[in-house]
């Protein structure tokens, strides 16, 4: 018993250890490659480099983020209200469900680099655009996760909950809507990325405010350093929100983390 | 004993292929009666009709309703407990809400209905698995917490479809003797779908046995050994007559 608790341990901690090793040689070689100087310095800053300028531009950086993370939280919000409506009429309406689902498959092969532009021209500079944005590239993978969720419960269980006399709304929250809560996390994991991704972009076709803005004020200024720098800030930011999406769904899903040995 | 339930004449099609064909069966107040059938004979359409999932195509299905009178309720919903061979526990809600569910979905307030559940767990040997997810019990253990749910339906007739035959052997020969003890109690009429011989004998008060394409109730047999019977009943000379009669029938 102790030893296989020892070995699971040691697992563990081998899973982090490992990304953290490559990740870390990628780095060293880069940064020597840099300081050899077979690639010119100001088209590849090194990671220290990048650090620094990081540190020297923080607190403008937070700022822009700010910005970025308002526009993504809000995308984000109507993006899941929109996501589980659209998921919730398709299940309950298998018509809604033939009809809307290829219109939603479609819309998703639709770049977002490609309608940004529009979306620019019919909202203007300020926040709305972003947030527009944001909703259309996060919705997909939620509704389809919801759906799928949805659609996984098993038929007896809901003859059952019939037998029990279970209403139509019941059934849907006593049952499908928990079944979906995995998926839904999964999806939301993706919409969070793709979230920062849409603001950034949104951001770079025109606007005051955000990380996409400094991006293309520092690229024009020919900074490549700075520019690496918000690269690796958005980043960051992604990896932090899926942290917390990972969070919430440790909070909200306790039965799916219980140590079935106990 | 008064009738609790029956089925007149039941009969049941799907396009052009006839299921049941005039089925008539009735179950007597606090009787525990099998249908035995094999596999894939219409046992689950029967079941279907009863519990007023499925309509019939032609004849009823009667709930007595203060003696003498009979309440028709053909294809309605919601008279009859149903249990099934899954489990069917919510895997997100402990055994307590599970167990609690049918009461939650009448309407009565989470906190009465969990504690309501609660004050059964002694009777059904859950003690200590309140809190628990259903991932974290065994077979045996989440049959009986299903089996209380469907008690806790609070109907008087209840349905189960082969609630025990997805258990390994040990742990069916010990939960069917838990659940011939745990009947003794609380005495609840019950339909019980089996295509297990021996499982119909050790536990009926009487068997239909269902035959035939399409399917109809071809023979009825009264087990008179009193109950509660235990494992040892199995090996005596009554039980093996009554199967051997049984497995000339089939």
């Amino acid at each position: 018993m102790d030893t296989k608790k020892h070995n699971k341990n040691k697992s563990k901690f081998s899973d982090v250890l490992t990304p953290v090793i490559f990740i870390g040689a990628a780095l060293v070689i880069w940064q020597c490659v840099s300081m050899s100087g077979i690639v010119p310095n100001y088209m590849l800053p090194s990671p220290v480099q990048m650090v620094q300028a990081l540190i020297a531009d923080f607190p403008l950086l937070m700022q822009h983020s700010r910005a970025t993370l308002i526009e993504a939280g809000l995308g984000l919000v109507i993006g899941v209200a929109l996501g589980f409506t659209a998921a919730a009429v398709m299940d309950m309406f298998p018509v809604a469900r033939r009809g809307l689902y290829p219109i939603l498959v479609i819309t998703q092969t639709i770049p977002p680099v490609a309608i940004a532009p529009l979306l620019i021209l019919w909202f203007s500079y300020g926040i709305a655009p972003k947030v527009v944005l944001v909703v259309l590239v996060s919705f997909f993978p939620l509704a389809v996760g919801l759906l799928e969720g949805f659609q996984s419960v098993d038929d007896d269980m809901v003859r059952l909950m019939r037998s029990m006399k279970a209403t139509r709304w019941q059934i849907f929250w006593h049952v499908k809507v928990p079944a979906a809560l995995g998926q839904f996390f999964s999806g939301l994991k993706i919409a969070v990325s793709y979230s920062i991704i849409g603001a950034v972009i949104a951001e770079w076709l025109g606007g005051f405010e955000g990380l996409g803005v400094y991006m293309t004020r520092v690229k024009k200024a020919y900074s490549y350093d700075k520019m690496f720098a918000v690269i690796l800030l958005v980043s960051v930011l992604s990896l932090l929100l899926m942290g917390i999406v990972r969070l919430l769904q440790r909070k909200c899903m306790p039965w799916a983390y219980i140590d079935k040995d106990k | 004993m008064a009738d609790v339930l029956r089925a007149n004449h039941v009969a049941k099609s799907y396009s052009d292929k006839q299921v049941l064909g005039d089925i008539n069966i009735r179950l007597a107040d606090g009787e525990l009666v099998c249908i035995l059938g094999v596999s894939g004979v219409g046992k689950t359409t029967l079941f279907n009709v009863l519990s007023g999932l499925i309509r019939p195509d032609s004849g009823s299905v009667e709930l007595a309703d203060g003696e003498p009178s009979f309440r028709d309720i053909t294809g309605e919903t919601g008279h009859l407990s149903y249990m099934l061979q899954k489990d069917m526990l919510l895997p997100h809600k402990t055994i307590q809400d599970n167990v609690a569910l049918p009461l939650i979905l009448s309407g009565v307030r989470k906190a009465e209905a969990r504690e309501k559940a609660r004050s059964y767990f002694g009777q059904f040997g859950l003690e200590g698995t309140e809190e628990k997810y259903p991932a974290q019990l065994s077979g045996g253990m989440r049959q009986r917490a299903a089996l209380l749910r469907t008690w806790l339906c609070g109907n008087k007739v209840a349905l189960l479809d082969e609630p025990f035959s997805a258990l390994d052997t040990l742990t069916r020969t010990s939960v069917q003797e838990w659940y011939l003890k745990v009947m003794e109690e609380i005495r609840l009429s019950t339909l019980f779908i089996t295509h297990d011989i021996d499982e119909a004998i050790l536990l009926s008060d009487r068997i239909y046995i269902m035959k035939g394409r399409p399917a109809v109730i071809s023979d009825e047999i009264i087990i008179e050994t009193p109950k509660p019977r235990d494992r040892d009943y199995m090996l005596s000379e009554e039980f093996l007559a009554y199967k051997r009669r049984i497995r000339e029938i089939i």
